[in-house]
Parts: structure tokens; C-alpha cells; sequence
């Protein structure tokens, strides 16, 4: 069978033919996330500083003028702050015992990793709640080992809150770390060694700068997602634990300020898109 | 202190593994308490609440729904975001990668602020029914999953395996059916998974959008657990869990017999 004797679709495409159905291609979804997700955010932007008398600041001023919602802030980039710290303190040694397991060994370990991810996280706040109650598991268990005496009281302070926050987000942080790791060359380690380096040194110099791009992947996701937790805070701490994203609910569920509340969830946007500008760049550059 | 270092990265480890099992472990132990309280360790072992499931206050039209809205968001992501990804990955699409931050963006936005920016865009254009609310807002929880796993997916897909079929005398969407979808099917299986879970499990977006008698499943557990938690909401969590051990396991199964066909790399 020669070339020539095949019907007409061998004739390749024009460019311009191509481009169009690649265009026809990505319409659909160009369309469900710009009418659902982009025009929606910048219809936010609007009802936060137009009221019915036209533009105004006034939610702004009161979001970022009162010590208490500053304190509300500071609350939410505090829970984003320890939980990425400790989630990244456990992971990123962990990622390279991960890496070095083989077998069933390996097979299990990320087994314990994939199944919380897909766990529902109510589920998993609500175990939280079990756990650290005051006849929980956690208390009984400190009482048994002689530790403490009484038990103390955990549930609804800022103990259960990280724990819960670390707890749920853990996932995010180390499988973009394991999965840096697991690709890195142990010949640079040996190289280094071999021309004298200690191994504190090697350390510092080459495995965190080869790790960091996943460690910049993991930190920017597990701060994204725990500075706009809502489900774990309110299940773990509540009331006396106010974050952004908690004031958000409420003035849009109980004292329906839907102004206020949508300047809060711009101020948060804000820092989730801070946070992905920054490890994008950051990410970019060591190259 | 190598030495050192190792047994540390090995403590972690199995500290970790214990730590995200731990929530996970106590929702099974407590589902079987004999008592209404959690009393653990468990004195004695009782099925009772899993029977009490059902007459859960609206158990059932929530689970409904929230399969519903899973199923076809995620059926119509799938479509919607291979397509893309497709486009996206054969490079023929001017500005690719733009189109493929802006489909993976949703993933890094606060759910919550989505929830009251569709709650505002809805209202504001007269769409109100909270089903068909319900059903847009989760298009876009799922589609970044769906767009993220594909375009990961086709990146390794050689297209000129599509050429070639064409060459042969194929019709393009007979060289697609026969090529492109045996080699993708793992990752389709994955995305649709991860996205399935993501709108069953989400409660930041929906709980702007449910009305009193339109509640998904998970905004119903929170309402569970706020007013009266018993084992009853640790027997229908670790129900929830066990679908999700059987999806995982299943889908590990089907797309390992898949790569062991050769139909993938």
C-alpha cells in the first residue's frame, strides 16, 4: 500500500485549522471556569466596596482598622504558619525514610499517605473530637502512663486545633517532598562527601537546594489550605478561635453582611494568591 | 551523624504513618461502642448503630443528592477538562500554558471564598434553584482535578501515534478511540476519582448554596455532629471510609492490570 493511494484525511491539516480545534477544545472548560470561577471572584471584589450609596471602603477600614479583626487575620495566618512549620518538620525527614523503603514496605507507607487524602476531612475532625475529648483516647492514655494526673482539657484550645490542622494537611506537604526526593541522585551526596565535605555540610549545600522545589510545592500548598480552613476550626476550637474564614461564614450565614463578609474573603484571596505568586517565583528561580 | 539522621528519618516515618492512621482507626473502634458514649478501649462490641444510619434526620435525600452532584459534575469535568487537556498538551494551542494554570487555579483558591463569590454571581443573575446551583458551583471544584491529572497524563502520550493511525486510514476520531483513550485510561480513572471525592466530600462551597431542604451529605455530618454526635456518625463515617478503601483499592487493581496490558507506560 503506497501513501498515495490513501483517501483524503492524510492531506495534513492547515495550522490555522489545528488552532481552531484546539480552540473548540478548551472552549468548554474556558467557559465553565471563567463564568463560575473568575467572573464570580471579581463580582466579590465589587460587593465589597459598592454599597447601595456607590463605592466605599468602609468594610475594609473595619476589617483592617479594628485590633479585633486584626486579631481575626493574625488568628488565620497563625494557623497557616504552625501548621505548615510542624506538618514540614515531620515531613521532609520522613519523605527520605519514604523514599528509601522498598516493596511492601514502600507500598504500605504511602497507603497510610493516600487513604487519609481521600478520607472526607469532617470525618477525619470529627475523630479529632473522640480523640481529645476529656475521657478520650489521648487523656486516658497520658493518665495510664503516669504522665499527667488529671486530665487536661483539649479539646477547644489551639492545641487541638494545630494537631487537627497538621493531622489532615500532612498529605499535602510530604508527597511533593517524597516526590522530589525519590528522583534524587545519592552520587551528588557521595561527590560531595568525597571531596571533603561533612555531611552537615552536604546538607545545607546540596540535598535542601535539590529538595527545595519540592518543599516550596508543599509549603505552598498546605499554607493555602490550612490559612483558609473552616471545617477544622469550627469542629475543633470554635467560637473563641476566630480566622477569616470562619468570619466569612458567619457574616454570610447568621448576620448576613454580605459586604463585610466579602471583603474578608477578598483579604483572604489575597493571600492565597500571594502564596502561589511567591512559590511560583520562588520555585522559578534557583534555576 | 549520618547514622543519626537515618534512624530520625525512620522515627518520623512510622510516627507519621501512626498519626494519619490514628483519626481513621478511632472512627472504626467508636462505630462499634456498645454505649452512646465513646467509651474506648471498647468494653464489648455492638452493630446497632450502623442500623440507625438510616433514620438519621434527612440521611437519605442528602446521600442522594450528594451522589448526584458528585457523579454527573464529575462526569461533565471529565469531559470538559480531557478535551482541554488534550488541546493543551499536543501544543498546538497558542498560550498553553496559560489555559493550563488558569483550568489548575481553583485548586489554590480558599473554598470558602469561591462558596460566597458563586452565592453573589448566582443571586445576581436570577439563578437561584439551589440543585442546579449546586450542580455548576461543583463543575468547578472538579474540573482543576480533572485538568491537573489529564494534562500530567497526555504529557506523556505520544500524538504522533494519532499521525500514524490517520496514516493507516483511520478517521480522527476513530484514531482517538482506538489509541489515545486504551493509553489514558489510568489517569481518567484517577482523575475521576479524586474529583468524584472532592465534590462528595466539599462543604465550604455548598453550604452557600443548600437551602433547608437541599442539604449534601456533608453539610448534614456537620449538622450531625454540632447538634447530638453519637456512634451512629461513626458508624456512617466508617461506611464512607470502607467505599473509599474499596474505590482506592479497586482503581489500584484496574489501572495496574492496565499498565500490566502494556497499554500504558
Amino acid at each position: 500500500m503506497t501513501e498515495a493511494a490513501l483517501p483524503a484525511p492524510m492531506a495534513a491539516p492547515s495550522v490555522d485549522r489545528e488552532r481552531l480545534a484546539a480552540f473548540g477544545f478548551v472552549l468548554p472548560s474556558v467557559v465553565i471556569i471563567a463564568g463560575v470561577f473568575a467572573l464570580p471572584l471579581v463580582l466579590l471584589l465589587g460587593v465589597s466596596i459598592v454599597d447601595a450609596n456607590g463605592l466605599t471602603f468602609a468594610h475594609y477600614k473595619r476589617l483592617l482598622g479594628s485590633p479585633y479583626y486584626l486579631g481575626v487575620i493574625w488568628n488565620s495566618l497563625r494557623l497557616g504558619l504552625l501548621t505548615t512549620t510542624i506538618a514540614f518538620l515531620i515531613s521532609y525527614p520522613a519523605a527520605f525514610a519514604l523514599a528509601r523503603a522498598r516493596g511492601a514496605l514502600r507500598s504500605l507507607l504511602l497507603a497510610t499517605l493516600f487513604l487519609p487524602l481521600a478520607a472526607s476531612v469532617i470525618v477525619k475532625a470529627f475523630a479529632w473530637t473522640i480523640l481529645l475529648r476529656s475521657d478520650g483516647i489521648v487523656n486516658e492514655t497520658l493518665i495510664a502512663l503516669g504522665i499527667i494526673e488529671d486530665p487536661i482539657r483539649m479539646i477547644f484550645t489551639e492545641t487541638a486545633l494545630i494537631v487537627g490542622a497538621v493531622n489532615i494537611f500532612l498529605p499535602f506537604m510530604i508527597l511533593p517532598i517524597y516526590a522530589i526526593v525519590a528522583q534524587l541522585d545519592s552520587r551528588y551526596a557521595e561527590a560531595a562527601a568525597t571531596l571533603g565535605a561533612s555531611p552537615l555540610v552536604t546538607f545545607v549545600r546540596v540535598i535542601l537546594p535539590l529538595t527545595l522545589p519540592g518543599i516550596i510545592a508543599g509549603v505552598a500548598l498546605v499554607f493555602s489550605l490550612s490559612v483558609s480552613a473552616y471545617v477544622v476550626p469550627t469542629l475543633l476550637i470554635g467560637e473563641k478561635y476566630p480566622t477569616l474564614a470562619t468570619t466569612i461564614a458567619k457574616a454570610y450565614l447568621l448576620t448576613r453582611e454580605p459586604g463585610f463578609g466579602a471583603a474578608a474573603g477578598v483579604v483572604l484571596l489575597a493571600i492565597a494568591i500571594a502564596v502561589v505568586t511567591l512559590s511560583a517565583r520562588m520555585s522559578r528561580e534557583p534555576k | 551523624m549520618a547514622r543519626t539522621a537515618i534512624v530520625v528519618c525512620w522515627a518520623m516515618a512510622i510516627a507519621l504513618a501512626l498519626f494519619l492512621l490514628a483519626p481513621l482507626l478511632v472512627i472504626a473502634a467508636a462505630s462499634f461502642s456498645p454505649t452512646p458514649v465513646f467509651d474506648l478501649p471498647l468494653t464489648g462490641a455492638s452493630t446497632r448503630w450502623y442500623g440507625k444510619i438510616g433514620r438519621l434526620d434527612g440521611f437519605w435525600p442528602s446521600l442522594l443528592l450528594s451522589l448526584q452532584i458528585a457523579l454527573l459534575s464529575t462526569a461533565i469535568s471529565l469531559v470538559c477538562g480531557t478535551l482541554a487537556a488534550i488541546a493543551i498538551a499536543r501544543g498546538k494551542l497558542p498560550g498553553a500554558d496559560i489555559f493550563a494554570t488558569a483550568l489548575v487555579s481553583p485548586l489554590m483558591m480558599p473554598g470558602l471564598v469561591l462558596g460566597i463569590a458563586l452565592l453573589q454571581g448566582f443571586r445576581a443573575v436570577g439563578f437561584t434553584a439551589p440543585w442546579a446551583t449546586l450542580l455548576v458551583a461543583h463543575l468547578v471544584i472538579t474540573l482543576p482535578y480533572v485538568a491537573r491529572t489529564m494534562i500530567a497524563g497526555l504529557s506523556q502520550f505520544d500524538f504522533t501515534l494519532i499521525e500514524a493511525a490517520r496514516t493507516l486510514g483511520c478517521t480522527y476520531p476513530g484514531s482517538v478511540l482506538r489509541v489515545m483513550v486504551p493509553a489514558l485510561a489510568p489517569s481518567f480513572l484517577i482523575a475521576g476519582i479524586f474529583s468524584f471525592l472532592a465534590s462528595f466530600d466539599n462543604y465550604p462551597v455548598s453550604i452557600f448554596l443548600a437551602d433547608v431542604r437541599t442539604k449534601t451529605l456533608p453539610i448534614r455530618m456537620l449538622q450531625y455532629i454540632e447538634e447530638a454526635p453519637d456512634p451512629t456518625l461513626a458508624a456512617l463515617s466508617t461506611l464512607i471510609l470502607a467505599g473509599t478503601v474499596i474505590l482506592l483499592f479497586v482503581s489500584d487493581r484496574v489501572v495496574g492490570l492496565h499498565r500490566m496490558a502494556g497499554t500504558s507506560d
